[in-house]
């Protein structure tokens, strides 16, 4: 029988601690689907996806019923589809418009896999997949975009860079009736994972099988909480208690992943155990840096908080799944997470903090709103930073900025929703230009040199 | 398939009879159960066996907490294994 503590605890983690699967994302396999057009090949790409993940729905329904935990989203990921496109990528539009007619259909939310993976060189038809970006994120709901600039492996692409500080501001003009909600659906990797199920850089890797079901896990209340209960904890304890907490969370992940893969006649991919924070107050990332003892996130010791929890969260998840993937660790994207706005808002956090908190934690400078009127070569300088971060530490960073049109520091640009809202932050005025514009490759550092 | 169902709420008469009644009459079979009382605080955990049920698992987790609504209580009813998955090793 069960222990009356324990089940009380786990209905109170996610009755009042925001516990749940923060999302079951299906990775589908397009590479059968390349035909001999556009067309056809846009049309087998629908029908593929609307075909596999068809009850993607229906099953997470039923799980979350029989298992009493929330399945927040339901997402799919595809092959990157630069590959998809590659004998017509001057059509690549169509494929775009076909994955998010089949998100439609199948009642994801988001689909991700508008993806080109350039981190060493690009192709001209990569070159040319990726000048439709724009133009697709701007006439689709639901696709999600991702360019991989970089890896440790290979060293930073910085022709690439360049082109991806004009898409991102072409991006943004595109879509600024919304204020350039475009960029909320465009994340640029260096080491970007092949199994990440969090949008907007799910993509579904070359190297994976067919069809497989990742599932994301998140608690940042549930950590939380656990914090609170230990007040005079010293650090040791602290991050034995968030690595119990971490095992718990995953654990529950895995047991909906599975059970999901089966369902779905899918393999099980990994769990990944990310602290992904929500705009709902409870359910924050930097509420648990504060918790640690900071007056407010951003401040002197923000940094050294976060790699605690980040590490911790990381050794829970470890032992609890033996299939740990995607990206693992705490996220912390601006515009999602109450505590980082409000830090935002009251000037106590800026880029430069937040870009060495991504040293430490397991992605980058994550939905923050920059003003209209940045330069592309500052986001592309912004992007070659976050990217040298990656490299030499060999991890996974990222970028998703949005020079959202017409603001200026202290406006807002609201997305709603999951997206949240940002304030608009500033960054450097001083020009990159010279920089960005000699092109070329950074080489790979001498630590990738291990064969 | 085998369920916790677990009733948390104020303290009142006649909430196992009403509960394991519910039960009784969608053909749900109570392996065991531990009830305490927490600082007035009512809270029954029940090992249930819903192979011979006459609904499913999801429709008894929905009629539960209907059910739970209508005399004040909490109610959930979840696969077992979520609880052996997340607190043992």
């Amino acid at each position: 029988m069960f222990n009356t503590n324990e089940v009380l605890e786990t209905i109170d983690m996610i009755e009042r601690e925001h516990l749940d699967i923060r999302t079951v994302t299906m990775g589908i396999s397009l590479m059968p689907c390349i035909g001999g057009s556009a067309e056809k090949t846009a049309d087998k790409v629908y029908d593929t996806v609307c075909k596999k993940a068809e009850n993607i729905v229906k099953v997470t329904q039923e799980l979350t019923r029989e298992y009493g935990i929330p399945i927040v989203n339901k997402r799919v990921s595809v092959t990157p589809a630069s590959l998809i496109c590659a004998p017509f990528a001057n059509k690549s539009s169509l494929i775009g418009k076909a994955l998010d007619n089949a998100a439609k259909q199948v009642g994801v939310d988001f689909i991700g896999g508008y993806t080109a993976l350039v981190h060493k060189g690009m192709a001209d038809y990569e070159k040319e997949f990726i000048l439709t970006i724009p133009e697709v994120l701007a006439n689709t709901e639901r696709l999600c975009s991702s360019v991989n600039i970089g890896s440790s492996k290979s060293g930073i692409n910085m022709d690439a860079v360049k082109l991806m500080g004009e898409i991102i501001k072409d991006t943004a003009e595109k879509t600024s009736a919304r204020g350039g909600f475009g960029c909320a659906k465009l994340v640029i990797f260096c080491n970007a994972v092949e199994d990440n199920p969090f949008m907007a850089g799910a993509f579904h890797g070359v190297g994976e099988s067919g069809t497989v079901i990742n599932v994301g896990v998140s608690g940042p209340g549930v950590v939380q909480h656990a914090i609170e209960s230990i007040p005079d904890a010293d650090l040791t304890d602290l991050a034995e208690m968030i690595k119990r907490t971490a095992f718990k969370i995953t654990r529950a992940g895995q047991l909906i992943a599975r059970e999901a893969a089966k369902r779905l006649n899918a393999e099980f991919g990994i769990v990944d155990l990310s602290l992904a924070p929500t705009p709902a107050r409870g359910d924050s990332v930097a509420a648990i840096l504060e918790e640690m003892g900071l007056e407010s996130v951003g401040t002197h010791g923000t940094t050294a908080c976060l790699a605690m929890l980040n590490d911790a969260v990381k050794k829970g998840g470890v032992m609890a799944s033996s299939r740990v993937g995607g990206l693992s660790g705490a996220f912390i994207p601006v515009s999602e997470d109450i505590g980082m706005i409000e830090a935002a808002e009251r000037g106590k956090l800026c880029i430069d903090k937040l870009e060495a908190m991504t040293a430490v934690c397991s992605v980058g400078l994550d939905m923050i709103a920059i003003p209209g009127d940045t330069k592309a070569s500052t986001i592309s300088a912004i992007i070659a930073d976050e990217a040298a971060i990656g490299m030499i530490n060999n991890k996974t960073t990222a970028v998703r900025v949005i020079p959202a049109p017409g603001k200026k520091v202290g406006d807002e640009v609201n997305f709603g929703g999951l997206l949240g809202r940002a304030p608009v932050m500033p960054v450097h005025g001083d020009c990159a230009d010279k920089f960005i514009s000699r092109g070329g490759l950074i080489p790979a550092p001498i630590h990738s040199n291990k064969n | 398939m085998r369920a916790v169902l677990t009733v948390v709420g104020k303290d009142k008469t006649g909430i196992i009879a009403k509960v394991s009644g519910f039960l009784a009459e969608r053909k749900v079979n109570i392996l065991d159960i531990s009830q305490t009382i927490m600082e007035d605080y009512f809270a029954m955990i029940m090992l249930v066996d819903v192979g011979g049920a006459s609904i499913s698992l999801s429709q008894l987790a929905e009629e539960c907490a209907e059910m739970g609504k209508n005399i004040g209580m909490s109610i959930h009813v979840q696969h077992e294994e979520i609880f052996n998955a997340m607190h043992s090793v």
